[in-house]
């Protein structure tokens, strides 16, 4: 649908614009709600009756809030990323680095071993029976249990650092790449199946002609799954080392030291770096689709 | 008898036609399908050979097994019994020598490739040089109309154009068999016409044989040298008619009172296998 730049801003702007306002005033609203007992508790030392307006006030102003004000945290966010040198310890942007490799290097790794794996069951029923229970029990082991074990054995033989973080998003993501190729590979219809038979085409001519550029749509819509587990799943790598870099180890000081201003601010630079790697995918799916109108009309 | 080359065999049984002019060879062929409830009969004692550059359709109504049988001779499907030869040697040898160009029903394009690498799509599998298969791929949409189109994808086209395109892919390899199982199924009724006669002006250019299966009399009547019509429960042959149309045909070849004869003796034929019976 073609809509000029007013119609853009009716059309996607004010719906998202309308959210974000509506979900500030709650914010400020809890902050008050949630921060109300330690404010009050402090103004009450200080005078005996303090004033309702100077409580409000205070609740958006604490040094360590349970619930930071939007304006705090946008305060630390633009300190940490716009006015901090991005190689220094003290730069959100630092830290998102750290973590955004992991996340790729164990994406990247999670998804070559997904595709392998459908690759596998699709063509041998063996893999097929073996498999797919094991692949399917892996996830139903939760991560934060299985994580600390992962780095331990890997920090045994060696490997620590980025490493170890990044097994942790493959273990995770493979998952979803490995199930929707499966159904990718499988949904070319008898009819294209039947016509590479009558071509006495190979095995591997079938797979490479046929099968996987079937399985491209099914394949980003894994990726898109992928890419945002695979970003958890460095974070929660992140947790259990005590590891001095990344958005992980940044959740963690900040909770060690109840620096929840730190904590919240950690956690919007990861969901913004999930939004990047989320809709990067998205380009890259409606570039090559596109190219074939096979485009998927939503997102 | 055995021990004689087809040939002399052939004499021997005092046939009228060459054995070399005989491209498909049925014999005594059965399919049994074992279902849960009991043992269905797709195809029973079916006997046909088909002669180079025939143009035979397998007329019946759903369930007779006219599809099946062409899948058999295509090496798609297994007989349960009895023998088939293509081009003397099995449907699985003539499989592995791409003696055959299979139309479906739906015109079976990739939808990711353009219409060119749709054509082309054979070519790379039989290990065929890019600048040969770009050009056998450009003769052959030409010859089915659909120059200009080269760089479509298949969703751009219509579905008589789909159809058109998936008819140059399995003539671009140029196989001395086509089989074409209700490839205009699917169109509308003067589409249909037009890609009839379509077929009809190849037919006569590429001199290919050709099996058709449709269950559509006006198609039968227009298109065939011979019509097999055959019956369901169980799928068998039940007469074999002749055409006695000339061989220039067209469109309007369908009024003429030959035409119309031979389209009769065909809903008889039909008749006498029940093909109007109320399905049970």
């Amino acid at each position: 649908m073609k809509q000029g730049p007013a119609g853009w801003m009716v059309n996607k702007l004010l719906p998202v614009a309308t959210v974000v306002a509506i979900i500030v005033l709650l914010w400020y609203v809890l902050a008050v709600a949630l921060n109300w007992a330690q404010v009050s508790e402090r103004l009450a030392k200080e005078s005996d009756n303090p004033p309702v307006s100077a409580i409000v006030a205070g609740t958006w102003e604490m040094e360590r809030p349970v619930l930071p004000a939007p304006h705090q945290i946008a305060a630390e966010f633009s300190k940490t990323v716009f006015e901090t040198r991005v190689t220094a310890k003290r730069s959100l942007v630092y830290h998102a680095g750290v973590t955004a490799s992991a996340t790729l290097l164990g994406f990247a790794l999670g998804a070559v071993l997904g595709i392998v794996l459908a690759i596998g069951i699709v063509h041998l029923k063996v893999l097929d029976r073996s498999l797919m229970p094991w692949i399917i029990a892996s996830q139903t082991v939760p991560i934060l249990a299985i994580a600390p074990m992962i780095i331990v054995v890997l920090g045994n033989v060696g490997l620590t650092g980025l490493v170890p973080k990044s097994i942790i998003s493959m273990y995770l993501c493979f998952f979803p790449v490995a199930i929707g190729m499966v159904k990718g590979l499988r949904s070319p219809d008898p009819m294209q199946l039947d016509l590479m038979r009558s071509y006495n085409a190979s095995a591997a001519q079938i797979l490479w002609k046929l099968r996987l550029p079937a399985s491209v749509p099914f394949l980003f819509a894994s990726l898109k799954v992928a890419v945002a587990i695979s970003l958890t799943g460095a974070i929660v790598g992140e947790l259990p080392t005590g590891a001095s870099a990344g958005l992980g180890a940044r959740l963690l000081s900040g909770s060690y030291y109840g620096q929840t201003v730190q904590i919240w601010s950690a956690l919007f630079m990861a969901a913004f770096l999930g939004m990047v790697l989320v809709y990067s995918i998205g380009g890259i799916e409606r570039l090559t689709l596109g190219a074939r109108g096979q485009a998927a009309g939503a997102r | 008898m055995t021990s004689l080359p087809p040939r002399e065999a052939a004499a021997e049984r005092g046939t009228l036609m060459s054995v070399a002019d005989t491209v498909i060879d049925v014999r005594d062929l059965g399919l049994v399908f074992e279902t849960p409830d009991a043992p269905v009969e797709a195809l029973k004692d079916i006997n046909l050979q088909i002669r180079r550059g025939e143009f035979v359709t397998f007329i019946g109504p759903s369930g007779c097994g006219k599809t099946t049988l062409m899948r058999i001779i295509a090496d798609l499907e297994q007989p349960t019994s009895g023998t088939v030869t293509v081009n003397g040697v099995s449907p699985h040898e003539a499989r592995l020598q791409r003696a055959y160009g299979y139309i479906f029903q739906a015109a079976a394009l990739y939808p990711w490739r353009n219409i060119q690498k749709n054509v082309e799509l054979p070519h790379e599998i039989m290990g065929v040089s890019k600048a040969e298969r770009a050009e056998k791929a450009r003769r052959y949409l030409d010859l089915v109309g659909l120059k200009g189109f080269e760089k479509k994808f298949p969703f751009q086209l219509s579905g008589g154009m789909q159809q058109r395109a998936s008819i140059a892919r399995a003539l671009s390899f140029d196989p001395d068999l086509l089989l074409m199982d209700e490839p205009f199924g699917a169109l509308d009724e003067i589409t249909r016409d037009r890609m009839n006669e379509e077929l009809l002006r190849i037919w006569h250019e590429t001199k290919k044989t050709v099996i058709f299966v449709t269950h559509s009399i006006d198609e039968a009547v227009l298109l065939s040298t011979r019509i097999v019509i055959m019956s369901a429960r169980p799928g068998r042959i039940v007469e074999v008619i002749d055409s006695d149309l000339p061989a220039e045909r067209n469109l309007e070849t369908r009024e003429s009172p030959v035409a119309q004869q031979l389209a009769h003796r065909i809903r008889l034929g039909l008749k006498a296998g029940h093909s109007y019976d109320e399905v049970r």
